[in-house]
């Protein structure tokens, strides 16, 4: 396929992989984080880690959306449905994070909520345009890749004057977690993560250009390569994080250059600021209270604002105590170190947030990798008839 | 160590029935067997197949399938719910290695639906069965209070005897058998999805509804004796199916991903959507598992049928405690191809 399948070269790949082997130091480790959930994915569905040098160890960072989505925020849209009658509104993969009393959006659905999966946030201007009788919002998460569209749905229903739409605002910002991260007890004082680099999110990229990450890549000296989602993307990723490292660097680099620039979609940034100012704390699921992490609507909005309109509060909610999504979450465990990973806790069956997007680390690793804990015979054994 | 793979029971008591109970994947397994198997247990239900094979008196063995047929939208490019209804169980009845002779149709309609549309799909499915040479012999309507469908589902169920000779079942598969599909994947559920409210999009696509028991005899005379697993990769696709019957035979299964046919639509479809073509659903293909002996014959043979021209091996058989579906990516690396969780939903970026 044009345009795809030129990133998704085995023989390429294999190239990459050589120059990876080639170009790391005798006996020395690379930890590199990948932030996106978009890069979790690939690197599990292609087989990535098994291809590139041993010495080079990837750690799957908060950066599936649907992951780091705290309990609470999910009650809130499960009781507008249950409580408030309302039309709720949200992407595919919100449907199943767990939530409260065993509940999810898409238990809640069987139980009579009237909870709808949209493709985008104008789709849910629509129905709200069809139900003129009821109350219709939109649960609006992930990161900035998905707020512009959030901010048009906004101005869109102001422009047409739309009585029953508003919108719950989840949306969250990508610098800041990685901030948190750096500054977070387990890498800054103990160490316990070693973490040599970042690959960055490309899609949020596009919208907010690379240079929010020259800050911490400077303050920090931890050198990030933006980088795109087909698995050469992600190779070569790795090869620019290497050379980084080998030569002592901690610059913001592009390999995603067919898409991302320094200072982004400008008109998008616009429209967001006009609708959104930042929150002064948020939760997220796996990291806690993280401070400037998030967004939410301005009051010239706040007749779209459903958190005001159905005067909303937010209630903590903690995660299950067996669960590891937020050491994980955090780079620091692996999802195979959670004593419930693959036992109690299946995509079937999600307990943490970690399962349930296959953008989620332990959901990528359940579904793509987990052949590598169990020894399994691949060959096939001698023909019988 | 051995993992179920599903761990935990179902929840009978607080548990309801949710879309994920529906899309053919563990889910849909996990509902059948400890709800639907558990409660009606014999040793047909048993078999796990997609069609029951049982003996009769005057001698030899017939088949017996049936299947809901519930599709939205009702009518898409390539096939309608009436066709669908006619092919997809004639398929089941056919992947048990029977030749299909009847069937049986029975109709919830909704108050208020478009006579005219139900009078197209009717048509289609009499179209459907006259070229496959299955007649409906009887059925049922029913007609539910206005909200309590989604205008029409239509059940069929079907009839065939299995010829002398012929043992084909999900449990049959074992190490070092070869793994043939009879085309592209995916085709059906892009099709399906094209269509969709809130989400059209344009694609020449047509599903690849069709009957497939004229292939299936084709094959069978072929390489007398060298198929063992016939199945209709539909609901939860091409993974699903593989894993099914990797549970089933106890076995496990080594794909080459790039012997996989999809069709580039479907891939950029898939890819735009954020789905993954192996779990997409068809309706007018087949996975076959043959002796390494015969695979050539029947290969050949799938290639000379118009249904089967892109047939293609796409694995191999293995010992495997695990029961792992694993694939060479074309990339070059490896990974599990697991069963659907839930339904497969689109990625939010």
């Amino acid at each position: 396929m044009k345009y795809i399948d030129e990133f998704r070269d085995g023989a390429t790949a294999q190239k990459i992989a050589d120059r990876i082997a080639a170009e790391v130091q005798p006996g020395k480790r690379y930890s590199f984080m990948e932030f996106c959930g978009g890069h979790t994915h690939a690197i599990s569905r292609y087989g990535i880690s098994g291809m590139v040098s041993e010495q080079v160890n990837m750690v799957h960072g908060p950066g599936c959306p649907v992951c780091v989505l705290p309990i609470g925020r999910i009650d809130l849209a499960i009781r507008l449905a249950l409580e408030s009658g309302v039309i709720v509104c949200t992407y595919g993969d919100t449907m199943r994070v767990p939530a409260s009393d065993g509940l999810s959006l898409i238990k809640a659905k069987a139980r009579g909520g009237d909870i709808r999966m949209v493709y985008s946030a104008t789709d849910a201007l629509t129905i709200a345009q069809q139900n003129p009788e009821r109350e219709v919002v939109f649960f609006a998460i992930g990161f900035e890749t998905t707020t512009p569209p959030t901010a048009l749905a906004i101005l869109e229903a102001q422009r047409m004057e739309l009585q029953n739409f508003s919108v719950l605002c989840s949306h969250v910002l990508t610098p800041s977690a990685i901030t948190h991260i750096l500054e977070s007890p387990e890498v800054r004082q103990y160490g316990t993560v070693p973490l040599d680099g970042f690959i960055g999110p490309a899609h949020v990229s596009i919208v907010i250009g690379s240079r929010p990450y020259e800050g911490f890549a400077r303050d920090y000296r931890k050198p990030v390569v933006i980088a795109g989602f087909e698995p050469l993307d992600v190779m070569q990723a790795i090869l620019m994080l290497v050379r980084q490292v080998n030569s002592g660097r901690h610059e913001v680099e592009n390999e995603f250059t067919r898409a991302v620039t320094r200072d982004g979609n400008l008109q998008a940034q616009a429209m967001v600021s006009k609708v959104f100012e930042l929150r002064t704390s948020f939760e997220w699921r796996g990291l806690g209270e993280v401070p400037y992490s998030a967004l939410k609507i301005r009051p010239a909005y706040a007749t779209f604002d459903a958190e005001r309109r159905f005067d909303l509060t937010y209630k903590p909610v903690p995660d299950n105590k067996a669960c590891e999504c937020g050491a994980i979450l955090r780079g620091v465990k692996k999802p195979t170190d959670c004593k419930i990973f693959g036992t109690v806790c299946t995509p079937e069956n999600p307990v943490g947030s970690c399962m349930v997007s296959n953008e989620g680390a332990c959901a990528a690793h359940y579904a793509y990798g987990r052949f590598k804990d169990i020894a399994v015979v691949v060959q096939p054994a001698t023909a019988a008839n | 160590m051995t993992r179920k793979n599903y761990v935990r029971p179902l929840d009978i008591k607080h548990g309801r029935v949710d879309m994920g109970h529906g899309a053919g994947g563990r889910a849909a397994a996990q509902l059948i067997e400890e709800l639907f198997v558990s409660a009606l247990d014999n040793p047909y239900l048993r078999q796990g197949d997609d069609g029951a094979s049982f003996p009769i008196p005057a001698g030899g063995r017939m088949v017996m399938a049936t299947d809901g047929h519930v599709v939205s939208p009702l009518f898409f490019p390539g096939g309608d719910l009436g066709a669908l209804s006619v092919h997809g169980t004639i398929n089941d009845v056919a992947m048990m290695g029977a030749t299909p002779l009847y069937l049986a149709a029975n109709f919830i309609l909704e108050e208020g639906f478009a006579l005219a549309d139900l009078k197209r799909i009717v048509d289609s499915m009499a179209k459907a069965s006259r070229e496959a040479g299955v007649p409906v012999i009887t059925g049922d309507t029913k007609v539910v209070e206005r909200g309590k469908g989604d205008g029409v589902f239509i059940g069929t169920t079907g009839v065939g005897v299995v010829p002398l000779g012929v043992d084909i079942s999900g449990r049959n598969a074992r190490a070092g058998d070869v793994i043939l599909l009879s085309g592209t994947i995916g085709d059906h559920g892009v099709a399906v999805l094209s269509q969709r409210e809130s989400l059209e999009f344009e694609t020449t696509i047509e599903s690849d509804s069709a009957a497939l028991h004229t292939l299936v005899a084709t094959m069978l005379a072929a390489a007398p004796g060298g198929v063992r697993v016939l199945r209709d990769p539909t609901r939860g696709g091409l993974a699903t199916t593989l894993n099914e019957i990797t549970a089933q035979s106890g076995v496990g299964m080594q794909l080459e991903e790039a012997s996989i046919p999809v069709r580039a639509q479907v891939d950029a479809a898939c890819e735009l959507l954020g789905l993954d073509p192996l779990y997409v659903a068809n309706e007018g293909k087949l996975i076959a598992i043959c002796s390494p002996d015969s695979a050539p014959a029947v290969l050949a043979a799938m290639q000379q049928h118009p249904l089967g021209a892109q047939a293609a091996i796409i694995g191999t058989v293995t010992e495997d405690e695990h029961h792992f579906v694993q694939m060479n990516t074309r990339f070059g690396g490896r990974r599990v191809v697991d069963w659907l969780s839930g339904e497969q939903l689109p990625r939010i970026c």
